[in-house]
């Protein structure tokens, strides 16, 4: 535990000179593309190298500038127990990675660094995205050397995934989608999404086609045009077409189902191995990935509106993606209860039992969003009404029957929010968060306390007036929020999750729970 | 301090100069709508004062108000293995990040930061929701030490 908070100047190391000359010719690059438009689209190419020479002088000495500031103010520093990394001129960051986080060294060389033998060195933490910590190029041998200090440093640390847990039972089949399966997922899978494709299609390549489909006159015409033929059809003939149309809509909306089903679930297998759950799936491309246990942070409960009526519902977990990008993983696509609950208890996770206490979110919530809805559409329809009426060519009636659909829309919405409301849910238990949301097409998730990251309690004016809150967790690869709970049961939620939290360190949720 | 229960106790104020620090970020804000309203008045597109008055009381509201209602409605407490911050005027947000969750930490200086002697803490998570939570307006040495203190936290527990 000694360390000292100024370490002493030597400590500090910069990047080789080289490394300037590199993230210079790199700036140059993307900005070349910009110069070379902007000479060519103002035409001071014309103008010959008289004015060009001296610009391309001018963005050569600028770049290098620009670099040549931040190479100079960028160091960094392994000190005892983490790295040092400090950037800026005007805006400095000090960053301090503790090596007990760092979860990879990744090298990485694109084209230029490489002719000149230089790296990118990526320490990776948990956290996503732009905050990962680089230090650009550096030589090889000094990467290696880098990379070699943090293991180094860390070890001590537990070996990551790998050990077999149970040597004598390598992999059990946990779920499978035979055909049968497969297709009656497909059929709940109805999908009109060839239409959007189409209509993309159409929008890509409309010069192809003999009339403009976005223009309502030229389909008029198409209807209404040369004798008038679909109105001579007389109503019988008409009431069939569209029946027609409607079938030839589901068999489309069915078939796409059915298809992209087939070809992503094709051949669904989990398994539990000892490195994690393996899921294996796909008709033309095959896709096999293993999603640590450890890495789970939180589960999801999914099912449909119509499925969800024959008791069908899926499973999906959020983990901590190494590559960040996939954070959802789908393990059972299409089951009935009693298939998933082995799955969650492999997960580690439980179902919430009979005993679990159920609390609904604050009835002040439920209130103002009630009328927060109606009130536009009150509005709206009193609008319509009052300068429909207004209107001298509209015939009588019509601004009131507007009228009385804005304020129907109104009150379907405002009716969702109630049962939006009543079927928002949320229980605590010792180990687990439960919360419940959706109306139609409820979706349960299930988060362990101490793989939360943060709780935020947040409240708008109008949520503070009326003393309720949402509370907001931090989950690695997804997103967790209680809405509008009494302000105090926040708090007691809040607490409860934060001393399970505070328990466990975050480097050890490997080993423990 | 039982760490247990945060919400009651009271929340440490940043520091005084925070205020400062927004009045000038909220100075150069304004600034161009001042001018432009200078500009129109002195074009006499408009009767005299109809547009510069009432831009100009906002900006007054805006620069000396504002400041002081935010530093007022921000603060932190720092307990034995986690961090409160609280903030907001209009929308409060109140966020405890456990040490044990913490990945890495900044402390970041802008120039105008630097003038007053101040720092921003940055602590970042690997939750999706607040992966990076800040808190500014603490003097510099004062960010230093709060760093030090989480980092040991951090090693104590791992340790």
């Amino acid at each position: 535990m000694s360390h000292e908070p100024r370490a002493a100047p030597e400590d500090w190391r910069r990047t080789s000179p080289l490394s300037f000359v590199v993230t210079a010719i790199m700036s140059l690059r993307q900005a070349g593309l910009g110069v070379v438009a902007a000479v060519v689209g103002t035409g001071l190419w014309r103008q010959g190298w008289v004015v060009l020479v001296p610009m391309l002088v001018a963005l050569l000495a600028f770049t290098s500038f620009f670099t040549w500031i931040a190479w100079r103010h960028f160091r960094y520093r392994f000190s005892d127990d983490d790295i040092r990394v400090e950037r800026g001129l005007f805006n400095r960051t000090a960053r301090s990675v503790p090596y007990e986080r760092i979860q990879d060294v990744s090298l990485e060389q694109s084209l230029v660094p490489r002719l000149f033998g230089m790296v990118d060195v990526k320490f990776e933490t948990g956290a996503g995205g732009e905050d990962e910590v680089r230090i650009r190029y550096v030589t090889i041998a000094e990467a290696e050397g880098l990379r070699e200090t943090v293991r180094a440093r860390k070890s001590g640390e537990t070996v990551e995934t790998g050990e077999p847990l149970s040597a004598d039972e390598p992999s059990r089949p946990l779920f499978e989608m035979d055909l049968k399966r497969l297709a009656t997922f497909g059929l709940f899978e109805f999908s009109l999404v060839v239409f959007a494709v189409l209509g993309g299609a159409a929008q890509q390549f409309e010069f192809l086609l003999p009339f403009d489909i976005w223009n309502p006159e030229g389909w008029l015409r198409l209807l209404a045009g040369p004798g008038h033929w679909l109105e001579e059809l007389g109503v019988a003939t008409q009431a069939i077409g569209a029946v027609l149309g409607l079938i030839v809509l589901a068999v489309i909306g069915l078939v796409t189902g059915l298809g992209r089903t087939v070809l992503r679930d094709y051949g669904f297998r989990l398994e539990d191995t000892p490195k994690g759950l393996r899921r294996r799936r796909g008709l033309l491309t095959r896709t096999d990935v293993v999603m640590p246990i450890h890495r789970v942070q939180a589960l999801k409960v999914t099912t449909g509106i119509l499925r969800r009526r024959f008791g069908w519902h899926g499973l999906s977990v959020v983990s901590l993606a190494q590559d960040a990008k996939a954070g959802n993983h789908v393990v059972v696509p299409f089951a009935r209860m009693d298939e998933i609950a082995p799955v969650v208890e492999v997960t580690g996770f439980t179902l919430p039992g009979d005993t679990a206490e159920w609390h609904l979110s604050s009835r002040h919530q439920r209130t103002d969003s009630l009328v927060l809805t109606a009130i536009p559409f009150a509005l709206f329809a009193v609008a319509a009404g009052w300068f429909g009426s207004l209107i001298p060519d509209l015939p009588a009636g019509w601004h009131l029957l507007a009228a009385a659909g804005v304020a129907a829309l109104g009150a379907l919405l405002s009716l969702r929010e109630w049962h939006l409301w009543r079927h928002r849910r949320h229980a605590i238990d010792a180990r687990q968060l439960y919360v419940q949301h959706g109306w139609l097409a409820p979706r349960l998730d299930l988060a362990s306390r101490v793989r939360l990251q943060s709780v935020e309690i947040a409240q708008g004016p109008l949520s503070r007036r009326r003393g309720y809150a949402d509370v907001k967790f931090g989950v690695a690869g997804g997103t967790l929020e209680i809405h509008g709970v009494p302000l105090d049961e926040a708090r007691a939620v809040r607490r409860a999750v934060l001393d399970s939290i505070a328990g466990v360190d975050f480097s050890r949720l490997g080993e423990a729970d | 301090m039982d760490p247990s229960d945060q919400d009651g106790d009271a929340l440490t104020p940043l520091h005084p100069n925070y205020v400062k620090v927004v009045r000038l970020g909220t100075l150069l804000l304004v600034l161009p709508f001042v001018i432009g309203a200078l500009a129109l008045e002195f074009a006499g597109v408009l009767s005299r004062g109809a547009f510069i008055a009432p831009i100009l009381l906002l900006a007054l509201y805006l620069i000396v108000r504002t400041p002081l209602r935010r530093y007022h409605a921000r603060g932190y407490q720092m307990g034995t293995d986690r961090l409160r911050v609280v903030r907001g005027l209009i929308f409060r947000s109140d966020t405890v990040v456990p040490f044990g969750r913490v990945q890495h930490i900044d402390v970041h200086q802008g120039p105008v930061e630097r003038g007053y002697g101040l720092a921003t803490l940055v602590l970042h998570t690997a939750g999706n929701h607040n992966a990076s939570v800040s808190l500014p307006g603490l003097g510099h040495d004062d960010a230093l030490a709060m760093r030090e203190d989480i980092r040991a936290h951090v090693k104590r527990e791992t340790l």
